[in-house]
């Protein structure tokens, strides 16, 4: 599993620092919340999650108590912090598995945040599901709870690569599950997984041709990331599988922008494809820029103005602070200006709506030159940079990290 | 066995014809330091319990590979018929870099223990110190080590030691440093066969300087042979070469340990102390005096060390620099032969060119200025000096590659060896091919015994100071041993090649080859650092270039992918903490125009293949 970042110990009242408020008013507000149950752990999975025989003693119902305390908790703090009351922009449940958990559950999370904090007039509400744990019942009930998108982990439609990667749902549950949502009303994702060892661009071809087909609002395509700590990454460290070949996925990258953008599918972040602009996932957006959210359940993340903190990671460890009434947090960062600018350059640059570069003005060296020289190198649009707007091409998108590093060396 | 003497005689009134002054010439490990070990215990100079292995290699360097960098004399009483003697030892440097310092212990004894395992034959530095020891008229005992092992053939290398120096087979002693076997009657046997030292007590005092120690709390402390006259403490004495006067602060004899004395008289070999802080001003070969009554003739032999071997050090972190500058000003007072001077390279920042006696040389000062000095350093492929003459008659001297000069050259000089290698009769097709190989030229070939072989080789240094002791010992299964020494220099078709990273030239890569030889240099440089340079963003060419005429080229592809594909929530920390470690990562990146190249790669490249740290000097 992922380690966390080093960083301060957080306080058990959870208090904000002042710094937290400045702009606190004109910044969306986002609830993330963590599900941690899986019926079988992925073996490319570093995600906080537990399948039932791995926790003993914290069960479905215990979760939901626990969360249920927490948004209490979390709205202490952010009224006590001197936080204006926001309405939520968007609500996402991720995982793990959330539709592990009874469709009520959810429903009964997502009113009480209600209940709370209220809802924008166009808030999205999210939930991650596993083709296999949902059917009609399940779907319509999330639609009828106030739900209004679902996002479905497809990863690939090649058996092989399913295998690899140790997913065990049934192959053809994806496209009637993408059905139920639709005629649900819901609007719907799929996430694919490119670059497990093995995968042809043939097999990788098919899987997205087949996203294409079920003609879902929206398509995350991420590479997969080999995690220290996974099953997979033993598996490529003892050589039983390859290691993945960057090339490769770079031809498969450049394949699937190529397919999506001919179906009317767009980026707008660097691995994420959307029909239209009100199709992109606005949970999504705000992580990328820098809006408020509270991440809720084991092991979730939190931003609030330029404070960063976490959860305990074990559903146990979570649980207890919060009977006592107290943070369940672990460790928080306080970002100074620097790091801010880092995450802001980081982030936004991953952006079809790129990044201004004014932002820039605080970054060393000579802006200018660096600029001109990545637009030579190929890695920027050079129109869009005249204008003021640091946009990657689709080599630039390839090799963002290296523009990070370039723009803020 | 013979008793260990109940008394020692008195230094500075023995009777010379009581003295007995000798050394051990033997190859690394052929366990010179271990016999050494048994004569200390066995004259009881050195108690059991105070007994440590290599009691005489003091650096921790030394005693871990086995090698003995700087000599060392210890006094030793030995009785024999009722007779106490005073046997000086003097442990000499094994290593075919230190040849100078072993021909001045060599000329402070009358005589030399040849040691050879008894299991391996003579090697070829043994060889070449025992020509040295025979040129010096000393008294040679042939003695055979490690009788105690299985594979040891006593018979058969007796014979070939025999045959080497004279005498019989069955004069050969045969002794087990490890068991103690045999050592006493070794020592009867210098008592009886070493001539006692000669000289004139009454003369002006001459005392030769056979090592000279730099020691933290002391100061330098210098060993030396008494040849006519006498020395006592407080005395004001003079060093001939340099009329240098000093004040005798200490004197006296090893035991092992610093035992000080009224005095040093003829023949005897002990230490001074005279409070200079520095190598420099007491040098292995000089002569010292006394001021008081000075002799006008100073010892024969004595020479300035020589730096035979170039390379550039260069600390890995720039910030690095004055503390390298601080540890090799540091390092010169304990080693004369050292010399350096600060260069700067395009690629690898402020540095200092430094000049070794050889390859060894060059390791042990590396090391130590990593190991006691705390310093990662990056070497330079090693380089000899090569005196150029242009078209104009200006000439140059060039110790660094990149400073060869440009333009119409007349001829270029190398520095050329004459090099000794013994081997087992089978390998010879395999060294020759290797010699031709390294522009070679045979000077003769001798049997030593039935089975082996004694080749002589008139070679560049050049060819010898990158890989070539390596080669030898991986064609050969280790067999075969290697000496060198100079002769002079030799025209040469020597072109100057450069490696260019996108059109920039990267000095620290320069190396200066033969004509023929170029291309193959060229291929082999390009083709490694395609391997060690990591992808760019941008496509980077690698070409080898003679003068402006490109004779290799390689590529490295533009890198494709570099971008974490997920940054949601819980990862952004994350990835902002992995970004900044990249970019403190980018301090060790040297840059070479827009090229990001690792300092490793810079190691990786200016290593030779089959070169692995430590391996080498093992056996």
């Amino acid at each position: 599993m992922a380690q966390f970042p080093i960083a301060d110990p957080a306080p058990a009242d959870g208090k904000l620092p002042e710094q937290a408020l400045i702009g606190a008013s004109v910044r969306t507000f986002h609830a993330y919340i963590h599900v941690p149950f899986c019926s079988v752990r992925c073996g490319y999975c570093d995600f906080n999650t537990y399948t039932s025989s791995e926790l003993q003693g914290f069960n479905q119902t215990d979760f939901v108590q626990r969360l249920l305390q927490e948004l209490d908790f979390s709205q202490r703090v952010l009224e006590t912090s001197g936080l204006p009351q926001r309405a939520l922009t968007s609500v996402f449940f991720g995982g793990g598995t959330p539709t592990q958990l009874p469709v009520s559950d959810l429903v009964r999370s997502l009113e009480a945040l209600t209940e709370i904090f209220g809802l924008s007039s166009h808030a999205e509400i999210t939930t991650e599901a596993n083709p296999d744990s949902v059917d009609v019942r399940y779907l319509n009930a999330l639609a009828a709870g106030g739900f209004n998108r679902v996002s479905f982990g497809m990863q690939s439609a090649v058996p092989s690569v399913l295998k690899t990667l140790e997913r065990t749902h049934n192959l053809e549950n994806v496209p009637l599950a993408v059905r139920y949502a639709k005629d649900a009303g819901l609007k719907t994702s799929v996430d694919l997984i490119y670059g497990a060892p093995g995968e042809s661009l043939d097999d990788w071809k098919r899987s997205v041709e087949a996203a294409i087909g079920l003609e879902t609002d929206h398509i995350s395509a991420y590479a997969l990331i080999v995690e220290p700590g996974t099953k997979l990454y033993r598996q490529i460290q003892s050589g039983q599988l390859e290691e993945p070949d960057e090339d490769l996925e770079a031809d498969k990258y450049e394949f699937a922008d190529e397919a999506f953008g001919s179906a009317g599918l767009n980026w707008y972040e660097l691995s994420n494809f959307a029909r239209t602009p009100s199709d992109a996932s606005l949970h999504n957006l705000a992580y990328w820029t820098g809006q408020d959210w509270w991440g809720y359940g084991p092991g979730a993340h939190s931003h609030v103005g330029g404070v960063r903190w976490w959860n305990a990671k074990h559903p146990t460890a979570y649980a207890k602070p919060l009977l006592d009434g107290l943070s369940p947090a672990v460790g928080r960062e306080v970002l100074d200006d620097q790091a801010r600018l880092s995450e802001r350059v980081m982030l936004e640059l991953r952006l079809r709506s790129g990044l201004a570069s004014e932002v820039l003005t605080g970054v060393t060296g000579d802006v200018d030159q660096k600029i001109s020289s990545l637009i030579a190198d190929g890695l920027i649009d050079g129109v869009a940079a005249i204008r003021g707007t640091i946009s990657l091409t689709l080599r630039g998108r390839l090799l963002a990290d290296g523009v990070v590093k370039r723009l803020l060396a | 066995m013979s008793p260990r003497s109940s008394r020692r005689l008195e230094p500075s009134k023995t009777d010379p014809s009581l003295i007995r002054n000798f050394c051990i010439i033997a190859h690394i490990d052929h366990g010179k330091s271990t016999l050494a070990d048994r004569m200390l215990q066995l004259t009881g100079i050195v108690d059991d319990r105070s007994m440590r292995a290599q009691y005489l290699d003091r650096m921790d360097i030394e005693r871990e590979r086995g090698i003995t960098i700087k000599s060392q004399a210890v006094r030793m009483p030995w009785d024999v018929d009722g007779q106490t003697y005073a046997l000086n030892m003097i442990d000499t440097p094994g290593h075919v870099d230190f040849t100078y310092e072993v021909s001045r212990s060599l000329a402070a004894c009358e005589g030399a223990v040849l040691l050879v395992d008894a299991a391996q034959g003579i090697e070829a530095q043994t060889l070449a110190n025992l020509y040295l020891a025979m040129e010096n008229d000393l008294e040679i005992i042939p003695v055979l080590n490690k009788i105690d092992l299985p594979a040891a053939q006593p018979e058969k290398y007796a014979e070939e030691l025999a045959n080497l120096i004279g005498g019989k087979p069955e004069d050969c002693l045969r002794v087990s440093g490890k068991t103690g076997v045999g050592v006493d009657a070794l020592l009867d046997k210098i008592v009886a066969t070493i001539p006692n030292p000669v000289g004139d007590p009454n003369a002006p005092a001459r005392a030769m300087i056979f090592d000279s120690v730099y020691d933290s709390y002391r100061g330098v402390v210098t060993y030396v042979r008494m040849i006519d006259g006498s020395l006592a403490p407080r005395e004001r004495i003079q060093m001939m070469s340099t009329r240098a006067i000093h004040e005798l602060l200490e004197i006296g004899v090893s035991s092992p340990e610093p035992e000080p004395t009224k005095g040093l008289g003829v023949g005897e070999v002990g230490y001074l102390i005279t409070g200079v802080k520095d190598v420099r001003q007491s040098k292995v070969g000089d002569t010292i005096t006394t001021q008081a009554k000075p002799a006008i003739q100073a010892l024969k032999g004595y020479s300035e060390p020589k730096p035979m071997v170039f390379s550039g050090i260069y600390p890995i972190d720039g910030s690095d620099y004055p503390n390298l500058r601080e540890a090799l000003d540091k390092l010169k007072l304990s080693d004369a032969a050292l010399v350096y001077e600060p260069e700067t390279s395009v690629a690898l920042g402020f540095g200092f060119r430094c000049g070794f006696l050889g390859l060894l040389h060059l390791e042990i000062v590396t090391e130590r200025l990593e190991r006691e000095f705390g310093l990662e350093l990056i070497a330079t492929a090693p380089s000899v000096v090569y005196e150029v003459t242009m078209e104009d008659q200006k000439e140059f001297t060039v110790t660094n590659p990149s400073e060869f000069p440009t333009g119409k050259i007349k001829r270029v000089l190398e520095p050329m060896v004459r090099a000794t290698i013994l081997s087992p009769k089978d390998y010879v097709g395999t060294i020759m091919e290797l010699c031709q190989a390294r522009r070679g030229s045979m000077i003769d070939m001798q049997y030593l015994g039935e089975d082996r072989v004694q080749l002589r080789y008139s070679l560049p240094l050049a060819e010898i100071v990158f890989d070539f002791f390596d080669q030898l010992k991986s064609r050969t299964q280790g067999y075969a041993s290697l000496d060198y020494e100079e002769a002079g220099l030799q025209e040469g078709d020597l072109v100057k090649v450069d490696i260019l990273l996108q059109g920039d030239q990267v000095d620290a890569f320069s190396a200066i080859v033969h004509r023929e030889k170029a291309y193959a240099y060229g291929v082999m440089m390009t083709g490694k650092l395609r391997e060690l340079i990591p992808r760019q963003q941008f496509e980077v060419p690698i070409q080898a270039a003679v003068g402006s005429r490109i004779i290799a080229r390689e590529s490295i592809r533009a890198m494709r992918k570099d971008v974490l594909a997920k940054c949601y929530g819980g990862d952004i920390s994350r990835k902002r903490k992995l970004l900044e470690k990249q970019k403190e990562g980018k301090k060790r990146m040297k840059m070479v125009g827009r090229v990001e190249v690792p300092q490793e790669a810079f190691i990786a490249a200016l290593s030779s293949d089959s070169e692995k740290k430590g391996e080498k000097k093992g056996k």
